[in-house]
């Protein structure tokens, strides 16, 4: 296991869920996490200002062409669809609307499945719609590893459900022990007594 | 699947390639992921197996190449797109234009031209339209023969409405056209002073010395190497203290000849390129 990036996408009740996910990575967090939330498209900063606030890592806007740093959280701008070039450097596009959406969850997964392979996580958490269940399948296809918010602990059930109806996710659990399960897969110390 | 990928980039790269080498239109230096997800998706709705195949009949099939151009060139736009920018036109740029005789105003990257037909009412309105000129340019022909025409789908007026009104229109935004059917059809004055042209931002030249430069939602398609290029070009073309108008999300941060700028408005991405003053602290 070597992942280089985790990705998430997230649409109704969005705010509530990440409010209690961001929290969990702790400041020397070793990866760059890149988020879709659906907002409206004059929404302002007021949400990454505030998750920002309560977050060890650095959470901001995404701005194109930027290169991604471990232990940052970057967000899709509103109205812009969001992807990660093989370089390692992020781009935007505003290509018209995809599954209703810009940004698209789908369009950022499926460019990041094809710029890091296997190296990726994909996240579906709560959302009322189906974005992401295309991209969901096409990281678990390249080889990444894929979890989905149990239906039934999230705001709306209705984007994990598409994502599980699409993808045999590695991991479906609730927000509180996707952040278990993140934190762990990269802040593991090694076992000295073996 | 790993290997596909590594094939895939492989094949996207020689694709590019024949394209340049048998049409001139150069992507090569455009996102890899934009041109990626535009060539698999293309390959997903035609019936084509593979990218390699896809170059075989991008060589052969002209036709094709125009689909492909099309598909390259993300044309997505609408009137008064980011209100605040022309609030921000109004307030801070246009005091200067109007201490100008004659005014040239280029839109590189024009698409269909509502951000042409935008910038026409906002400067009659002004009282500047009849002293500018426009250039408006696209490299793609289809796109730019829309433009010239002037004629828009009826179903998009709801919400230009709404953003002109927002983007401190004077008028009422109804007098600036004429619905027809399904279609709304701009005065004809408007575009009187609009020269709608081909030039290509990768490989084609400086055509004219201007006064402000209008090019939004391009330079995010290209690398930073191909975004230093383009910057280089509008510096040379705009005369000293000219404007130029990114988009919302674009910026000179990391552009080699932002030093040749000043940030007039900057949450709008609004420069100004700098007069040629002499370094006083150079003995
Ligand atoms: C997303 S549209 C932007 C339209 C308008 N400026 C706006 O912001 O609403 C991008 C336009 O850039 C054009 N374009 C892309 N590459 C170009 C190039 N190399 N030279 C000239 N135009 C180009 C495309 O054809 C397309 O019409």
């Amino acid at each position: 296991m070597d992942y280089k990036i985790i990705v998430i996408g997230t649409s109704a009740g969005g705010l509530d869920a990440l409010k209690k996910l961001l929290p969990v990575f702790p400041p020397a967090f070793p990866v760059p996490i890149v988020i879709v939330q659906h907002l409206s498209s004059r929404s302002n900063g007021f949400m990454i200002q505030y998750l920002n606030s309560i977050s060890s890592v650095r959470v901001k806007e995404a701005e194109e062409k930027e290169l991604l740093a471990p232990a940052t959280v970057y967000f899709a701008p509103p109205n812009y669809h969001l992807l990660i070039e093989d370089n390692q450097t992020l781009s935007l596009s505003v290509e018209k609307k995809v599954n209703y959406a810009r940004p698209s969850i789908d369009v950022l997964f499926e460019s990041a499945a094809y710029a890091f392979g296997k190296s990726i996580i994909g996240v579906i958490l709560t959302g009322a719609n189906h974005d992401g269940a295309k991209g969901l399948a096409q990281i678990k296809r390249a080889g990444g590893y894929t979890i989905v918010q149990s239906p039934e602990t999230a705001y709306s059930g209705s984007m994990p459900k598409a994502a599980i109806a699409q993808t045999n996710p590695d991991r479906i659990i609730s927000i509180d022990e996707i952040g278990i399960v993140l934190r762990d897969l990269f802040m593991k110390k090694p076992n000295r007594f073996i | 699947m790993e290997e596909n990928i590594e094939n895939i980039n492989i094949e996207v790269k020689l694709f590019l390639e024949a394209v340049f080498l048998k049409y001139g239109y150069d992507f090569r230096n455009y996102s890899l992921a934009h041109i990626k997800r535009r060539i698999l998706h293309r390959l997903s709705i035609s019936q084509i197996e593979s990218i390699s195949l896809m170059q075989d009949r991008v060589l052969r099939d002209p036709d094709f190449f125009q689909q492909i151009l099309l598909d390259f060139s993300i044309n997505v736009t609408e009137m008064f797109r980011d209100p605040d920018f022309y609030q921000a036109i109004r307030k801070e740029v246009i005091p200067l234009l109007k201490t100008y005789p004659f005014i040239k105003i280029w839109h590189a990257g024009c698409s269909t031209g509502e951000e042409v037909f935008s910038m026409a009412i906002l400067l009659q309105e002004e009282g500047l339209l009849e002293k500018t000129q426009i250039y408006a340019t696209d490299f793609n022909q289809k796109v730019l023969k829309q433009a010239k025409q002037g004629i828009f789908s009826v179903e998009n007026v709801k919400e230009w409405t709404q953003n002109y009104l927002r983007a401190g229109g004077k008028e009422s935004f109804s007098d600036y056209y004429v619905a027809n059917y399904n279609s709304v059809i701009m005065n004809k004055n408007l575009s009187e002073n609009i020269l709608f042209a081909h030039h290509n931002l990768v490989t084609d030249q400086v055509f004219s010395e201007v006064n402000m430069i209008i090019c939004r939602n391009v330079l995010i398609y290209f690398e930073r190497a191909l975004q230093n290029r383009v910057i280089g070009l509008f510096k040379e073309s705009l005369l000293p203290g000219g404007i130029l108008c990114l988009g919302s999300k674009e910026s000179l941060q990391f552009n080699e000849n932002a030093s040749s700028f000043s940030p007039l408005v900057a949450k709008e991405k609004i420069y100004r390129k700098n007069y040629m003053i002499p370094n006083l602290f150079e003995v």
